[in-house]
């Protein structure tokens, strides 16, 4: 391989982000009471969320991924399988499936890095037979979610960092690889790499991208 | 060195410029520049228009019902048939013509014949090869209302990068592949709808290219081709070997696929009311003509760049169609260029040390998007010195002087990679035949191929063909000048000199030449015109 490509998952190669995943676990906790519970408390924090997410992906990541403590690990996978199945699979943009494919062709390694949690990633992974991937951890003892992520967090420059390492350590030149993603929170590992690509890009990402001549693909 | 004396001519095309002629108006982008040329020197204008076809519906009934060698169409179309009809893009005519639009004419009159023979599976598709994919307001104004909302946007478009889509016809005796889009080689007739700008469009040029992909494309549009051009806009074989690759390959359509051909002329009638007399000598403009022109002037020296460019691209073209010919394709494309030469061919005797043009503001690749420093570069060598037959009106080693204010000016849209091309490519050389061995990485680039066929950016490869377009030029031509570029890095940056003035631009020209008394004629185009050199 002569360079890698990075992706950003969310937004960038699916239309689902880390809600969409957690509202589907809320659905399905086995419990009418839990359900209804994490289901409510999920609708009626979505604007917190919001304004957490316009405060740093480190922030948000800090109160959203509360959600999830007390999930049993195994339930977490098995879940993670089932969204990939029921949900993922159909929201995978096709033209970034093609894209990969020629990038493939081209001699690029296909990376995957994201701030989701490994659980919903793996199965992605594995349908788009990339050549790595690297996704948030949760922090589980004793068989059981603590709503923490293991450090270092995936996001914002801490993405930039593990890029431009991840580069480093397996002999790639920077300039020649890739960077795609969706949202100006990417931004720092986008300036990472030689050749970053804005994909159906919110406004703050579109604004950097048109100032700097990036390119800036338009994805379904 | 002694100084050329002022010849007395009649002829309408040519003027001398002496003491008491009055400065010479150029295209300087958006803007414009007066220009006063030194004693002696030659403005040659373009031909007045040709007086347009009186009724061209009726001229379109009668070339399709009469066609040259081929069956008229009624009597190819029948129930169940399998229809396919092509249709230029945007890049012709320039700027976009009044309205209707000549393809909209043409196509209106086809689909009525189709639904009286009860064909009702047609496809029509516009033959953008590797330029931009048109927005759905661009095709609209195209095709009308009509014919836009009965088959926008799925039975319109040419995706050359769709493998499944792409089909190989046959390869030429020199192993050139002809691969086209799958449902034109499948349908029982292909009708392709030309129009004819500058003679080095229509023919087998439409199908061959048009349709076609990368790999077919990349036959011809390649360095090696350009530099056998003697000019693109003579389209004998001994003239240019791409038109000799084109034919080859089209002869391979000829023998695999049913394609009726119509192609039209159009006059040079394409400067609105607002600007007519843009395409009149200067020595000929009335007080109100002066008055327009100073006014114009004013206000685009006034506002900004893009309101610039808004003003110019509301002002569409009232060409007037000269010529309709349906048919076989070479037949049909002869008589065509009969017509076109008759309107752009002007009779020229001896060649110049200096050349002076001014670039206006748009080109074949940059409807509604900005003149970026390639597409200047290809204004000037790629068109303005390939507007010859015979011997180049420049001669070897002379110099050009342009008038451009060469901003770096990129549409990101339409335009992706011409940006990392001039930043990167450029900045390593400029010699066609060092920078071609990047070529299939940006012809590759899966961000450009996605742009291309999601958006509406131009293939990834193209400013690479954009480049080679300019490559007979550039080895031709021994030093081009950017006079007012406002920008100097971008004449730097293709390769070229830049001045302030053209006072300091004939000097540089003179030192270059080492001539005090230089042979200078100023091409008066656009409008378009294509001169007959004599040596």
């Amino acid at each position: 391989m002569k360079a890698v490509a990075f992706y950003d998952v969310d937004g960038t190669l699916v239309s689902t982000n880390v809600v969409h995943a957690y509202a589907y676990f809320a659905r399905n906790v086995p419990t009418i009471s839990g359900k209804i519970k994490r289901s409510a408390t999920l609708a009626v924090s979505l604007p917190f969320y919001a304004f957490a997410d316009r405060l740093g992906r480190k922030f948000f990541n800090d109160v959203f991924y509360k959600n999830y403590e007390g999930i049993n690990e195994d339930r977490l996978y098995v879940l993670g399988e089932e969204l990939f199945e029921k949900v993922v699979r159909k929201r995978v943009f096709r033209d970034m499936v093609d894209l990969m494919k020629r990038s493939r062709a081209e001699g690029y390694a296909q990376v995957l890095v994201t701030g989701a949690i490994s659980q919903l990633v793996r199965p992605l992974a594995a349908y788009l037979e990339v050549d790595a991937w690297f996704a948030n951890e949760l922090e589980v003892v004793n068989g059981v979610a603590t709503g923490r992520l293991v450090p270092p967090v995936l996001a914002g420059p801490e993405k930039a960092a593990f890029v431009r390492r991840y580069a480093i350590e397996h002999g790639y030149d920077l300039n020649l690889c890739r960077a795609y993603a969706d949202s100006a929170s990417d931004i720092p590992m986008l300036c990472t790499v030689g050749r970053p690509v804005a994909v159906n890009p919110d406004s703050g990402l579109r604004a950097t991208a048109t100032a700097h001549d990036w390119p800036i693909i338009q994805a379904d | 060195m002694a100084r050329p004396r002022p010849r007395i001519t009649r002829d309408p095309n040519i003027e001398f410029i002496d003491d008491k002629s009055g400065p010479r108006v150029v295209h300087f982008g958006t803007r414009f520049r007066e220009v006063s040329l030194p004693r002696g020197s030659r403005v040659i204008y373009p031909n007045p228009p040709m007086e347009p076809l009186g009724n061209v519906k009726a001229a379109i009934r009668y070339a399709i019902n009469h066609p040259l060698e081929a069956d008229p169409l009624y009597a190819q179309l029948r129930p169940g048939m399998k229809l396919t009809i092509a249709i230029d893009d945007i890049s012709l005519p320039l700027p976009p013509m009044v309205l209707p639009d000549i393809r909209q004419l043409i196509l209106t009159e086809i689909l009525d014949l189709c639904a009286k023979n009860g064909v009702e599976d047609i496809h029509l598709i516009v033959a953008v090869c590797l330029h931009r994919h048109m927005t759905g307001p661009e095709v609209r104004r195209m095709v009308g209302e009509k014919i836009y909302n009965a088959y926008w946007p799925d039975r319109l478009y040419h995706d050359a990068e769709d493998a499944d889509n792409i089909v190989e016809i046959g390869q030429t005796k020199y192993e050139e592949p002809v691969r086209l889009n799958r449902r034109a080689v499948e349908s029982d007739l292909l009708i392709y709808v030309n129009v004819n700008l500058v003679p080095m469009d229509g023919g087998h040029k439409s199908v061959t290219v048009g349709l076609c992909d990368y790999k077919s494309v990349s036959m011809h549009h390649n360095t090696k081709v350009m530099h056998k051009c003697h000019s693109y806009m003579d389209p004998r074989h001994d003239k240019s070997e791409l038109a000799k690759i084109v034919d080859r390959m089209g002869a391979i359509v000829d023998e695999k696929m049913n394609v009726f051909h119509i192609e039209t002329a159009l006059n040079n009638d394409m400067y609105g009311p607002a600007l007519k007399h843009l395409g009149k000598h200067e020595a000929s403009w009335s007080e109100l003509d002066r008055l327009k022109f100073q006014a114009s002037n004013a206000v685009l020296e006034r506002v900004p760049e893009a309101a610039r460019r808004k003003i110019l691209e509301s002002v569409p073209a009232p060409y007037g169609v000269i010529a309709v010919q349906a048919g076989k394709t070479e037949p049909v494309h002869q008589r065509i260029l009969e017509t076109s030469f008759k309107q752009y061919a002007v009779p020229v005797k001896g060649q110049c040390d200096v050349l002076v043009a001014g670039i206006p503001f748009i080109s074949p690749y940059n409807v509604n998007s900005t003149l970026n420093p390639l597409l200047v570069q290809v204004m000037a060598l790629g068109y303005l010195f390939n507007f010859y037959r015979g011997v180049p009106l420049i001669r070897k080693d002379g110099v050009m002087i342009i008038f451009h204010p060469c901003q770096e000016d990129f549409n990101r849209t339409h335009h992706p990679s011409y940006v990392e091309f001039y930043h990167r490519i450029l900045s390593m050389g400029t010699n066609s035949r060092d920078i071609h061995k990047y070529e299939r990485e940006f012809a590759e680039n899966p961000d450009y191929i996605q742009m291309y066929r999601k958006g509406n950016a131009y293939h990834g490869v193209h400013p690479f063909y954009m480049w080679y377009w300019g490559d007979a030029g550039r080895a031709w031509v021994g030093k081009v000048i950017v006079c007012g570029a406002e920008n100097p890095r971008v004449p730097k940056q293709l390769g070229w000199d830049w001045a302030p003035d053209f006072e300091t631009a004939m000097d540089m020209a003179r030192s270059h030449l080492g001539k005090s008394q230089p042979e200078v004629t100023l091409s008066h185009a656009p409008p378009i015109m294509v001169c007959d050199v004599e040596a």
